[in-house]
């Protein structure tokens, strides 16, 4: 068969298109459906740059001023002016609230997720009215929460902790109640089999088997709040967030691109710790 | 003094196997209890730090503990039963605690498009980088690591702070937001991405190859019909989070109906923060529900995190 396409014979042609029907055959449903959506999603996309209202004068004025801000940000000037040690209290301010606001939550969500899991909570009624409030606690952002908790206990990072806190008490709790559902039943059945009670039964026989769990999803939750723990201060909840705005604010790029690289730099060492912790301390690799 | 407690075992012949277990076991449990030391220390300094420095102190928050009890209870609507379906005007109902309503809905509307918008050019931008940022599919390691920096960058500064950025480049208004979202998401997804590419079968890009196809060739008729089922998942669990980006993000001015959120809650019209706060998470929640049952139809049940 060293004949191309270009040299077949029609019947050459249609011999092979009935011995490889699938490969040969051109589903026509299939190519207008694509068209149809490549159409759809152009079509959208117009839509969207006449709703927003964007036009090539606004992206090009645009282009040019983040031209200036790119400029400003790689050229640092007067550094021995900055104010370093502020900056410094931020971030640790930062961290401080992401350990603190999981930390609390965790203790929160150990109570909760037990009393959220199906398999310890018989009453259905209650099961789902706990599990709705976790959802309300939990769709809310962390950023609605801390402007809450701003206009609640005033500026600063208590504010920033209560957030994460209130947050992550949804979020952690549904997780810990998801693990307490899955958990093995025969090493409880082996620990009420020798006559302990209710207390016991939980802390010889679903303890063990949920605290790896419980650890490493504290961890990530950690590693994610110390992110979104970043940007709180833009509400006022203390943290880095707080000095990077003032700082954008009043146009010092040089600072506020510093500060980025510091928030990047802390972020990435974060998450190497929590991955050293996970692996040596927990055991277990998956999250 | 591990190895001289071994000696001394090795050669003792007086000691018996179960000495010398006994002997080994004490010896990782005081292992256990010095990492437990360790590490209890080390927890306990961080716990004290991170009180010290967020003010997290019982008078404080005694003290706070109230006024949030107050705020929260200030921010329920007033409704009462007999007037419950009057109209706008009559106080206790529920037309009137969404008297505003259509605007809403309005800054809503503009909300999902921002996320839907941002969505898609986020999965342009990714599906173009994510190719190069693949271990296998990218000879050159320079263009790989720069490629993969990019990314990294774009993922790792939060939205907010692009949004900031632009807002002050473009102006008040959905565009900054639009960018923002976009920028992130084209960091995020593009990962993603490459970690798909990263697990695909060779088969088909070796045939293709040995038939005479340049690398475009091998990416698109090799790579690209064997991840895209992935691509198209990954990309609406992005809608999902970049709606609840889209809904905050105009606390910086970037548009959509987090502007309106940040009014209310800063010049205190209690009844419409809960209105809000409300309606945002029912749309979250349905735009969650919705899209996990497309994506189920694509990819089949999955464990996403």
């Amino acid at each position: 068969m060293s004949a191309t396409v270009a040299t077949m014979t029609e019947s050459e042609m249609a011999a092979l298109r009935a011995r490889f029907p699938q490969v040969l055959s051109v589903d026509l449903r299939r190519i207008w459906l694509q068209r149809a959506i490549v159409a759809g999603v152009v079509g959208y996309l117009a839509f969207c740059c006449w709703v927003f209202e964007i036009t090539f004068e606004r992206l090009f004025g645009g282009l040019g001023k983040m031209w200036i801000v790119l400029r400003s940000m790689l050229v640092w000037k007067d550094m021995a002016s900055w104010d370093y040690l502020g900056i410094l209290q931020g971030l640790a301010e930062t961290l401080g609230m992401a350990f603190l606001g999981t930390l609390v939550a965790s203790l929160f969500a150990v109570v909760i997720g037990f009393a959220a899991a199906r398999n310890v909570m018989p009453n259905r009624i209650l099961h789902h009215l706990l599990r709705r409030f976790l959802d309300l606690l939990r769709g809310v952002d962390t950023l609605i929460w801390a402007l809450v908790f701003v206009r609640a206990v005033g500026l600063g990072p208590l504010a920033g902790v209560l957030s994460i806190m209130v947050s992550d008490t949804g979020t952690l709790s549904k997780l810990y109640s998801e693990a307490v559902e899955n958990v093995d039943r025969r090493p409880i059945e082996g620990v009420r089999s020798t006559g302990a009670g209710r207390l016991k039964t939980y802390r010889f026989g679903y303890l063990p088997q949920v605290l790896p769990v419980f650890l490493s999803t504290s961890l990530y939750w950690f590693e994610s709040n110390t992110r979104s723990a970043t940007i709180l201060g833009i509400v006022g909840a203390g943290g880095i967030g707080m000095q990077l705005s003032e700082r954008m604010k009043v146009q010092y790029w040089d600072q506020a691109c510093f500060i980025i690289l510091l928030i990047l730099v802390t972020v990435g060492l974060i998450d190497t710790a929590s991955k050293w912790i996970r692996m040596n301390i927990i055991g277990t690799r998956t999250l | 003094m591990s190895s001289q407690t071994m000696s001394t075992a090795d050669g003792g012949a007086a000691t018996s196997p179960v000495d010398r277990f006994e002997r080994h076991r004490a010896e990782l449990q005081r292992g256990r209890q010095r990492a437990t030391l360790v590490y209890g220390a080390l927890f306990l300094a961080a716990l004290a730090g991170s009180v010290y420095i967020s003010n997290f102190f019982p008078d404080r928050l005694a003290a706070g503990a109230p006024k949030v009890g107050d705020y929260l209870y200030d921010i329920l609507p007033v409704l009462s039963a007999e007037h419950l379906f009057a109209g706008t005007k009559t106080e206790g109902s529920i037309a009137y605690w969404y008297f505003n309503l259509p605007k809403y809905l309005q800054l809503l509307l503009e909300t999902v498009n921002m996320a839907l918008f941002a969505t898609i050019l986020g999965t342009f931008g990714g599906f173009l980088m994510c190719f190069p940022a693949s271990r296998n599919l990218m000879p050159n390691s320079w263009i790989y690591f720069g490629f993969r920096r990019v990314m990294e960058f774009c993922r790792a500064v939060p939205e907010v702070i692009f949004a900031i950025l632009f807002v002050w480049a473009v102006g008040i208004g959905p565009l900054a937001g639009v960018a923002a979202i976009a920028i992130h998401s084209t960091g995020a997804l593009g990962k993603l991405f490459s970690e798909v590419n990263e697990n695909v079968d060779h088969k088909p890009m070796d045939g293709i190859r040995s038939a005479g196809g340049t690398w475009f060739d091998e990416i698109r008729f090799g790579v690209v019909p064997q991840v895209l089922p992935n691509f198209v998942s990954y990309a609406l669990l992005r809608f999902e989070i970049n709606i609840r980006a889209s809904s905050i993000i105009g606390f910086v001015g970037a548009g959509g109906i987090g502007q309106e959120l940040y009014y209310v809650i800063n010049f205190n019209f209690y009844e419409e923060v809960s209105a809000l706060v409300l309606l945002i998470v029912a749309t979250v929640t349905c735009v969650d529900l919705l899209s996990a049952r497309v994506r189920h139809r694509f990819i089949g049940k999955e464990h996403l995190a």
